[in-house]
């Protein structure tokens, strides 16, 4: 098997403002063309790792231990320079809101070439014959039209789409999605899925996938990493953990989930018991509180 | 033109928005009609050989002090009457507004580029960067603005030169505040996220991502500074400390209508009344383009 593209060693990290813990030895593996879920509750620390994986991590988090090591080099120990050209060129990111994530006074033309046109110097011809063929790949009619537009003149399917090309432009070897469907509507949800999924295997990508939605898991991730408080509670590849579930707070997470071909079964909250657990456990386990 | 998120036809390229709310902007009423004065007074200025009906500076001892017409001993061809050395009142205000528009837009400008890149630099950096462009700021804003101007002039020597000098290193700190305030708030958006994700550097995302949107407030307080720099250049010139007393300026002619008042109320009130409606009129277009280019207005 080949050596994996993202390698997490017991990354962990406290708040700089009150030293509270926010990752807590976390350790994931991401091979070659595979999604990995990252999931879990809000807090849990997902946004966290993907920040430190896209090297954007605000000074408010201080990294006190571990490695986050992609294709073998450890990302935090990387001079800003280089590690800026290494992130910029082989790891993507596809934001959680496509209605903030494009610059308004800026057209599609200028945000979806900035990487091309920043790392490989790209002019303004070849430039637009990439953005052209980025945006074709992404499905997008009259792609003359939209390389001229604002984001306002967008709608939301459209600007989530021009930042799945911009995120491809570059051929990135790791693609961070944060929550990239859970601004979208449910329909345009499903498309969006398809054509991340579809992209990915056309390219190659490997994809960490951070997402609180259950469902979303099921339709698109090979593996799971499950997090609660800043912890890996249960990994594993995504049909075992969703099927056979090994930890109580997965089971009570998957049961918490609205079922829609049970409609009368009602919902289901998390037992208080399985929170307190979880944080008898997380006191066990040597973590500062 | 059915589209109702656009108003053009989709075949056309989009106006840009900054575009597009400059449209807005001129059928701001505020807008229009301060816009409309400072052009009408820059054509003047511009072209104030041409429409000056005399040489500003021709004396004529034995029309000294006359009045503008309609007052008895008024003299045909000067519309504004004259001062007390006989020079027209109207052609010495026309080539007064040079010194004034020159003034005014030089130093906005000056201290806009000053304060804007400061404040940038502090909104983005904060920590220690922040805290000693921060204190510089409340430690200027402390000195009475008008005496700093005048000891800075009185040191470096009068002239246009060192008014708009003068200017622009007192009233920086205007631009710098509201342009700090205005960078924290873009630097926390989720585009400027991504813009670091791709790699950009902080001046290229400064220059390419922040600065297009803070650029309407910038315009609107370049507008209202405009009017103080008036303001100012009247008071140094007031004093005696702008340009050499040969040229022409409002706040020289306003020195001198005041010593002959009792004989001649126009010599004051000519300049004075200018003045006025110029710094009335960059407040309006500031105010009037701060209104129409409000980000919460954007959408």
């Amino acid at each position: 098997m080949s050596p994996p593209v993202l390698a997490l060693s017991n990354l962990s990290a406290i708040s700089d403002r009150d030293r509270a813990p926010i990752l807590r030895n976390v350790s994931l593996e991401v091979a070659r063309g595979e999604t990995c879920g990252l999931v879990g509750e809000s807090g849990a620390g997902k946004s966290t790792i993907a920040k430190a994986i896209l090297g954007i991590l605000p000074r408010t988090i201080r990294v006190t231990g571990g490695e986050v090591k992609f294709e073998g080099a450890d990302l935090l120990k990387i001079e800003i320079g280089p590690l800026r050209r290494l992130i910029g060129e082989c790891i993507a990111l596809i934001p959680q809101d496509p209605m903030t994530a494009l610059n308004p006074a800026r057209r599609i033309e200028a945000q979806l070439t900035d990487g091309p046109r920043l790392w490989r110097g790209l002019d303004a011809t070849a430039a637009r014959a990439l953005a052209l063929r980025l945006l074709d790949e992404v499905h997008i009619r009259d792609p003359d039209r939209v390389l001229r537009s604002f984001p306002h003149e967008l709608s939301g399917g459209m600007r989530q789409r021009v930042l799945i090309a911009a995120a491809f432009a570059l051929e990135p070897r790791l693609i961070v999605a944060d929550e990239p469907t859970t601004a979208l509507d449910v329909t345009v949800q499903k498309q969006i899925l398809r054509l991340i999924r579809n992209m990915q295997s056309a390219h190659g990508t490997s994809v960490v996938f951070v997402t609180h939605d259950l469902g979303v898991v099921a339709q698109i991730c090979d593996h799971v990493t499950l997090l609660f408080a800043g912890r890996v509670i249960e990994a594993g590849s995504a049909s075992r953990l969703l099927d056979r579930p090994a930890h109580p707070y997965t089971r009570a997470l998957l049961e918490a989930c609205p079922r829609y071909d049970r409609p009368d079964a009602g919902l289901r909250p998390i037992p208080e018991s399985v929170i307190a657990d979880l944080y008898a456990e997380l006191g066990q386990s040597g973590a500062t509180p | 033109m059915d589209d109702a998120r656009g108003g053009w036809p989709m075949s056309e390229v989009a106006p840009h928005w900054i575009s597009e709310s400059l449209r807005a902007c001129i059928r701001d009423p505020k807008v229009a009609a301060g816009g409309g004065f400072i052009l009408f007074l820059l054509i003047l200025a511009l072209g104030a050989p041409d429409f000056a009906p005399k040489d500003p500076l021709e004396q004529d001892l034995i029309l000294g002090v006359t009045p503008p017409p309609g007052f008895a001993g008024a003299e045909p061809g000067y519309l504004l009457g004259t001062d007390d050395l006989g020079r027209d009142v109207l052609s010495r205000l026309i080539w007064g507004s040079r010194v004034a528009l020159t003034v005014a837009f030089v130093a906005a400008t000056l201290a806009a580029a000053l304060g804007a890149t400061l404040g940038l630099l502090a909104g983005w950096y904060r920590g220690w960067v922040d805290a000693t462009i921060s204190r510089l700021v409340e430690i200027w804003m402390a000195f009475p603005p008008v005496l700093l101007s005048i000891l800075l002039v009185a040191v470096v020597g009068p002239g246009v030169g060192s008014v708009i000098g003068a200017i622009a290193i007192i009233d920086w700190t205007r631009f710098c505040r509201v342009i700090r305030a205005e960078t924290m708030g873009q630097a926390k958006t989720d585009y400027v996220t991504a813009a670091r994700a791709i790699g950009f550097s902080p001046m290229r995302i400064l220059v390419r991502e922040i600065l297009p949107n803070v650029m309407p407030v910038l315009i609107a307080l370049i507008s209202l500074e405009m009017g103080i720099a008036v303001i100012v250049e009247a008071i140094l010139s007031f004093v005696g400390l702008s340009v050499s007393s040969d040229v022409p300026t409002w706040g020289g002619m306003i020195a001198q209508g005041r010593q002959i008042l009792h004989q001649g109320w126009w010599v004051l009130a000519a300049p004075l009344v200018a003045l006025f409606l110029t710094v009335l009129a960059f407040n309006l277009l500031g105010e009037g383009l701060r209104r129409s280019l409000d980000p919460v207005m954007r959408r």
